[in-house]
């Protein structure tokens, strides 16, 4: 995309979160803990016209380096989505999002009746499998296979 | 072997569990009168915040063969539970005072917590609908006392769709290659994410609503309770529950090597007349819960 296109400014240093699945960038932030009261600058362009997926979102976040641990569980919801960290206006590197084996604190048990789902001292916890994705909760073995960004704590 | 926690039949390989059905071998004749004193000074807490009588009383029997005592909390009521206290302190503070603890708690998953906050193993003896392993290993000690383990036809009846122990059987069947025969009405057939688990395990698995298909081709039938609460009309209820009684005249096809398990209690899926017969092994399997018990707590504790 030209320049004079793009909708969203180039950045000087920061990461950038490309071809995530339409509709899920505001997920892909609540995902990172990126909230109202984060002070990074943060673009996000949505429903973007893309030629790999028919539309993507994008995300920007400015001056912050995001961690390979940090940005594996975006794919949990936009296993599509490359990682790019910017310095200095240039892309320095370049990555695919990699499903993590073991998930924590970020979705929550969709059976009612876990022991993640009560006042227990407890953070919700999956094993991941690929292919078809599927999470299978350590505690209870509740499976989620579908409906993943409803479940998003 | 010393066993660390015993929270779910997934965490078992088919080796461990073999290690665990030969020890039971060892023990039976203590938990047939015989004396013992290989758990003396040991101290068991059985934690159940749910109603039991058979599991709780098993695991009592077990340990005070074995010359070891049990605490428990008494009453729920009385307990510090109704004042509010979490499992987890209650864990912490109670794996103070035992070598191990047995706990069944009405939340799925509440003995893999639990684990997580004790200092001693948690044995699980039920988690809401979740797991309950010595279950399991109980019934898999009857098929291998009663029948065979190698090269078993069994077939799983009834509520399949809700029934815990059934899960977790045909999950432990799956690692000895078990040609399993899954007979239940339409409604309460085996979950597909469960069939599909055992198939995983490269398990053999055929699905039938009628048990007449397939009485005369098994060498074990495992009976469990088709429970009246999951079906909204009363007279379909009947119906169901009715296809699905053993009675002498359905065992007149059985293979005369058959036989019939049930986890118990059960209420009319087998006629009385069953327990005559050479078929009927309920009752070996209820007593067998107390040497597999037993095994499971020596090993716990750290004794061989």
């Amino acid at each position: 995309m030209r320049e004079k296109e793009m909708r969203i400014r180039r950045i000087e240093h920061g990461t950038v979160i490309d071809h995530i699945t339409g509709g899920q960038a505001l997920n892909v932030l609540h995902i990172l803990g990126i909230s109202g009261s984060t002070k990074a600058v943060v673009s996000v362009a949505m429903n973007v016209q893309s030629g790999v997926l028919k539309t993507k979102d994008i995300v920007k976040v400015e001056d912050r380096e995001l961690k390979q641990e940090e940005v594996d569980r975006i794919s949990l919801i936009a296993p599509e989505a490359t990682i790019n960290i910017i310095r200095d206006f240039k892309v320095i590197e370049k990555h695919t999002v990699d499903l993590p084996e073991i998930i924590e604190g970020v979705v929550k048990c969709a059976n009612p009746n876990c022991i993640s789902n009560t006042d227990e001292p407890v953070i919700s916890k999956f094993t991941v499998y690929k292919n078809p994705l599927e999470l299978r909760c350590i505690y209870c073995d509740h499976v989620i296979s579908e409906g993943i960004a409803g479940q998003l704590i | 072997m010393m066993l660390e926690h015993i929270i779910s039949m997934r965490d078992f390989s088919r080796d461990e569990i073999d290690i665990i059905l030969e020890k039971a071998i060892v023990l039976e004749p203590v938990a047939r009168g015989g004396k013992s004193t290989l758990l003396s000074g040991k101290i068991l807490a059985t934690l159940f915040f749910e109603p039991s009588t058979r599991t709780r009383l098993s695991f009592d029997t077990a340990m005070k063969r074995l010359g070891g005592e049990v605490i428990d909390f008494g009453a729920l009521e009385a307990s510090s539970v109704v004042k509010g206290e979490s499992l987890a302190d209650t864990i912490r503070v109670i794996g103070g005072y035992a070598d191990a603890i047995v706990l069944r708690h009405p939340r799925e998953g509440a003995a893999r917590m639990a684990a997580e906050y004790s200092n001693v193993p948690i044995i699980n003896a039920g988690d809401g609908a979740g797991h309950h392993p010595t279950q399991t290993l109980l019934d898999l000690y009857t098929i291998m006392r009663e029948s065979s383990l190698s090269g078993l036809r069994i077939a799983l009846v009834g509520d399949l769709k809700y029934g815990r122990t059934v899960h977790s059987l045909a999950y432990a069947l799956s690692l000895y290659h078990a040609d399993m025969t899954l007979v239940s009405p339409q409604q309460l057939k085996m979950p597909d994410v469960i069939k599909k688990d055992l198939e995983k395990q490269g398990a053999n698995v055929r699905e039938t609503t009628r048990l007449d298909d397939v009485i005369g081709d098994i060498d074990v039938l495992y009976v469990t309770r088709i429970q009246r609460e999951r079906f909204p009309d009363p007279a379909e209820y009947l119906k169901v529950s009715g296809s699905y009684r053993v009675t002498e005249e359905l065992l007149k096809k059985a293979n005369e090597n058959l036989k019939i398990m049930h986890p118990l209690p059960r209420v009319d899926e087998i006629d009385h007349a069953v327990d005559r017969t050479g078929f009927a092994r309920y009752f070996e399997q209820s007593f067998y819960g107390v040497p597999v018990r037993m095994a499971v707590l020596a090993m716990a504790m750290g004794v061989e």
